[in-house]
C-alpha cells in the first residue's frame, strides 16, 4: 500500500495544529461553548498533558528496547513522594532531582527483574505497581508525619519551581482573545497561553520530548537501542551489548516516568498526596500505543487525552457536549474516504455511529463526567481495535532475551 | 540429592521454590525495615503472631475473596493470557448482581442463584470483550483489560447515581439493599468471636474443585492447556485458538465476577461507592505464588489475608505503618516468578548430572529418562 511507504511532509505536525485549532475556532462558533480554546483552557491542558506525554515517553524508551513497562503507574507514584521529600527538605529543584531519582529506581528494580533475571515484563510491571503504592504510603508516614501540614497521606506545602511571564505581550494578547475574532483569538489564546505563567517544568518536559526524538532516531546510541527492540539477536551478532542498552532503557524510562510524577506534585498540584497519580501512568502508556510508539504521536495523544480532561474538570459536560459534534464530523469524512476506497460496509458502519451521535448530541445537553472521564480509555480501546494494521510496535517488544541467544 | 527418590526429588524441588520466594522476601523487607530504622523483631513477632479467633474469621474472609481473584487470574493463565482485568471484572459483576438482588424478582434463595448467575454472566461479558479484541483484532488482552478497567470504573459510577439510593444519614449512595431471605448466611468459629465467616467460602471451594476438574479432567480443560502451552500443537490437533481464546477470556471474567459477591452477600447486602476495588492485582501475585493449582491458589490466599489481617495493630504496637505488608507482598511475586526459574534450571542441571553419570557407568538409561519426563 502506497500510504505506508509515502513519507508524511516535514513540519507536518505544525500544519496539524494548526487545522485542529481551526476546527475548534468553527466548533466554539457553530456551538458556543465559549470555554473550547480560552487561554485558562490551554494553560491546563498542557499542566493536564505533560504527566501524561512525560510517563508516555518512559514508556517509549523502555518499548523501543523492547521491555513492556506497565509499571509506569508505579514509577510514577515512586516520582509524586521523591518531589514531595527532596522538594520540601531541599527546594523545589531538588525535588525534580528526586523526582527522577525515586522512578529510576523503580526502573531499576524493573530492569533488574526483567533484563537480568528474564522475569515476564507483565508480572514485574505488577509487582511493582503494588510495591511502589505499599513503599509511597510507608515512607510518606515514616517521614511526613510530624511536618508542618505533613501526614501519612500527604506532603508539607512544596515550592514549585520557576516560571516565565512575559508581562507586556501576555496583556496584549489577552485584550485580542477577548475581541472574539474567529480564529485570530484561538491563536491568540494559544500564545497567550505559552507567555504567560509557563512552568519551566513544561518547558523541561517539552525539551526532553524532542531529546528523546534526536537521541533515538538521529544517534547511533539510538538506533542500537532501538535494534535491542526490534531484533536482540541481530543486534548481538553485530556486538551490541542488547542486555546493557535495555537495561540503560528500562533505567531512563523510570526517571521520565518519575518526573511525570513530581510534575503532579509540583506543577499540577501543591504537594505531594496518595493516590495522586490516579492511573496517569496507564493513560500515559495509552498514550504511547495512540501514538505508534513514536514522540510525535504520543504527543498528540497525550494532547488529545490531557485536552478532553482539562474540559471534563472545566464545566466539561458542555465542551465535552461540543466535542461529540466534531467526532461526529469527522466520522461523516471518514465514512466519505471509506467510500471512495470501495469499502462500502466499513463506511455504512462508521455512518451509522456518526448517526448515533449527533442523536445523542440533539438529545442531551451535558455530557456527564464519568463518561468524560473515561474517554481516553475508550479511544485507545478503538485505536486498537480498528487501526491496529496501522499500528507498528517494535518487533520484539515484551520478548524476554538471554544473553547468547544469538548463538 | 542423587540418592533419592526421584518423585521425593521432585516434591523437593516443588516445595523449595515458594519457601527460597517467602524467605527472600522476609528477608528484603527486613532490609527495608532496618534501613527505614523501625524496630524489625517487634515489626515480624506482630507480623507471625498467632491470630485470635476474631481474626481468624476475618482472615478466612479475606482469604475467600483473594482465592476467587486468584482463581479467575488463573484461568487465563493456564490459556496463556494474563488477565488483569479482574477488578473491572469483578466491579461491574458486584454491581448488576447487587441491581438483581436488590430488585428481588424471585423470591429467597432463587433470587440469590439468579444474582450470582448475572454476576458470572456480566464478569465473562467484560472480559469477552477483551477475549474477542484478542481473538478477532490481535489486541494484547493486557492493553484492553486496564483500559477495560478504567472504562468499568466509569460506567458503574454512572450507573450508581442512575439507580442509587441515599443510605440514611451518609453521604454514601449504594444499591437498594438485599431482602435477608436472599443473603447468604455466615457462621462462626470458636465462642468469644462475633465476627462470622461468609458462608460463600463453600462457593468459593465448589468453584476450585470445579477448576481443578474442568481444567484436569476434562478434554476441554485439555484443550486449553495445550494451546496455552503451544498454539501451533493445539492448531495441528484441530483446536480452535480463536475459540478457545474467547472462551478463556469468558470463563475467567465468570470466576471473577464472583470476587465481589461473598462481600456482597455476607456483609454490606448493598454496591456503594465505598466498595473494595484492587482485588485483581492481588489476584495476580496469588496465582503465580500457587502455581495455578486450585490448592496453592488456596495457600496463597490465606498467606496475604493473614499478612494484611495481622499487619492491621502494627500502628498502635509498634508504630510501624502497616503498609509495610505491601512491600512484602509485591516483593513476593518477584522473589515467587525469580525463584521458580532459579529452582527449575537447578533441577535441569541435576536431571543433566544424573544421566551423565548413568551413561559414564556403561547404563544406557537416555530412554529411562524420557519414559520419566513423559510421565
Amino acid at each position: 500500500m502506497s500510504a505506508v511507504t509515502r513519507r508524511l511532509p516535514r513540519l507536518w505536525w505544525l500544519g496539524a495544529a494548526v487545522l485542529v485549532l481551526l476546527a475548534i475556532s468553527v466548533l466554539r462558533v457553530v456551538t458556543g461553548a465559549e470555554d473550547l480554546a480560552s487561554s485558562g483552557t490551554v494553560r491546563a491542558t498542557l499542566i493536564a498533558l505533560v504527566p501524561i506525554m512525560l510517563a508516555g515517553l518512559g514508556g517509549l524508551w523502555s518499548e523501543r528496547a523492547g521491555v513492556v513497562n506497565i509499571g509506569l503507574e508505579g514509577m510514577m507514584v515512586l516520582g509524586t513522594y521523591g518531589a514531595g521529600y527532596f522538594g520540601y527538605h531541599y527546594g523545589a529543584w531538588a525535588g525534580v532531582a528526586g523526582a527522577l531519582l525515586m522512578g529510576a529506581i523503580g526502573g531499576l528494580i524493573h530492569a533488574t527483574a526483567t533484563v537480568v533475571f528474564g522475569v515476564d515484563h507483565i508480572i514485574s510491571g505488577v509487582a511493582i505497581n503494588i510495591i511502589a503504592v505499599g513503599a509511597v504510603q510507608y515512607l510518606a508516614s515514616l517521614t511526613f508525619v510530624g511536618l508542618p501540614g505533613g501526614g501519612q497521606t500527604q506532603s508539607p506545602k512544596l515550592d514549585n519551581v520557576g516560571s516565565i511571564t512575559i508581562g507586556p505581550l501576555s496583556d496584549a494578547l489577552g485584550e485580542v482573545e477577548d475581541q472574539n475574532i474567529f480564529f485570530v483569538s484561538e491563536l491568540a489564546a494559544v500564545a497567550r497561553a505559552m507567555v504567560t505563567n509557563l512552568s519551566l517544568l513544561v518547558v523541561l518536559a517539552f525539551v526532553l520530548l524532542f531529546v528523546t526524538y534526536w537521541v533515538l532516531w538521529r544517534t547511533s546510541f539510538g538506533l542500537r537501542l532501538r535494534s535491542t527492540g526490534e531484533s536482540p539477536s541481530a543486534a548481538e551478532s553485530l556486538g551490541v551489548a542488547v542486555l546493557r542498552y535495555k537495561f540503560v532503557a528500562v533505567l531512563i524510562s523510570g526517571a521520565l516516568a518519575g518526573l511525570a510524577g513530581g510534575f503532579l506534585a509540583m506543577v499540577a498540584s501543591s504537594n505531594y498526596r496518595d493516590g495522586q497519580t490516579g492511573g496517569r501512568g496507564y493513560i500515559g502508556l495509552a498514550a504511547m500505543i495512540f501514538g505508534n510508539w513514536r514522540p510525535g504521536g504520543l504527543l498528540a495523544g497525550s494532547g488529545l487525552f490531557g485536552y478532553t480532561q482539562t474540559l471534563g474538570l472545566r464545566q466539561g459536560g458542555t465542551s465535552v457536549h461540543a466535542l461529540l459534534l466534531a467526532v461526529a464530523v469527522l466520522a461523516i469524512g471518514l465514512a466519505g474516504y471509506q467510500l471512495w476506497r470501495k469499502q462500502v460496509r466499513l463506511a455504512v458502519g462508521i455512518l451509522v455511529a456518526a448517526a448515533a451521535l449527533i442523536t445523542v448530541y440533539a438529545a442531551i445537553d451535558v455530557v456527564p463526567g464519568d463518561f468524560v472521564n473515561i474517554t481516553p480509555y475508550v479511544v485507545t480501546l478503538l485505536v486498537l481495535a480498528f487501526a491496529s494494521q496501522r499500528l507498528r510496535m517494535p518487533a520484539a517488544d515484551g520478548q524476554v532475551y538471554r544473553r547468547g541467544s544469538a548463538g | 540429592m542423587t540418592n533419592l527418590d526421584p518423585r521425593l526429588q521432585k516434591i523437593g524441588l516443588g516445595l523449595l521454590a515458594p519457601v527460597l520466594a517467602l524467605v527472600l522476601a522476609f528477608l528484603i523487607t527486613s532490609l527495608v525495615l532496618v534501613l527505614a530504622g523501625d524496630p524489625v523483631g517487634e515489626v515480624w513477632s506482630t507480623l507471625l503472631g498467632v491470630p485470635a479467633e476474631r481474626n481468624v474469621a476475618n482472615i478466612l474472609n479475606n482469604a475467600t475473596v483473594l482465592y476467587l481473584s486468584g482463581l479467575a487470574v488463573a484461568v487465563g493463565f493456564r490459556m496463556n493470557l494474563f488477565n488483569i482485568g479482574v477488578d473491572g471484572q469483578y466491579r461491574v459483576a458486584a454491581f448488576v448482581a447487587a441491581v438483581v438482588a436488590g430488585e428481588a424478582w424471585l423470591p429467597g434463595a432463587a433470587n440469590t442463584v439468579l444474582a450470582i448467575l448475572a454476576a458470572m454472566l456480566a464478569g465473562a461479558a467484560w472480559a469477552g470483550i477483551a477475549g474477542v479484541l484478542r481473538a478477532k483484532r490481535g489486541v494484547s488482552e493486557v492493553i484492553s483489560t486496564i483500559m477495560l478497567n478504567f472504562i468499568a470504573t466509569g460506567l458503574v459510577a454512572y450507573f450508581l447515581r442512575r439507580v442509587a439510593v441515599r443510605e440514611e444519614g451518609s453521604n454514601d449512595i449504594g444499591t437498594k439493599e438485599i431482602p435477608e431471605g436472599s443473603r447468604i448466611p455466615g457462621f462462626q468459629i470458636g465462642e468469644g468471636s462475633t465476627t462470622e465467616v461468609y458462608g460463600f467460602i463453600f462457593l468459593a471451594a465448589l468453584a476450585g474443585f470445579t477448576y481443578w476438574f474442568l481444567l484436569n479432567r476434562t478434554r476441554f480443560g485439555f484443550d486449553l492447556r495445550a494451546t496455552g502451552k503451544s498454539t501451533t500443537a493445539a492448531v495441528a490437533s484441530g483446536i480452535s485458538v480463536t475459540r478457545m481464546t474467547i472462551v478463556a477470556m469468558l470463563l475467567s471474567g465468570a470466576v471473577a465476577g464472583l470476587v465481589g459477591l461473598p462481600l456482597l452477600f455476607g456483609d454490606s447486602y448493598s454496591y456503594g461507592s465505598t466498595f473494595q476495588s484492587g482485588l485483581g492485582f492481588a489476584g495476580i501475585a496469588i496465582a503465580l505464588l500457587g502455581r495455578n493449582h486450585p490448592i496453592g491458589i488456596a495457600i496463597g490466599a490465606l498467606l496475604f489475608a493473614y499478612l494484611d489481617e495481622q499487619s492491621n495493630p502494627l500502628q498502635i504496637l509498634v508504630g510501624v505503618s502497616p503498609d509495610i505488608v505491601a512491600i512484602t507482598q509485591g516483593v513476593i511475586v518477584l522473589t515467587v516468578v525469580i525463584s521458580y526459574e532459579v529452582v527449575r534450571r537447578y533441577g535441569v542441571r541435576l536431571e543433566q548430572h544424573a544421566v551423565a553419570r548413568a551413561l559414564e557407568a556403561g547404563r544406557p538409561t537416555a530412554g529411562d529418562k524420557e519414559e520419566e519426563a513423559r510421565a
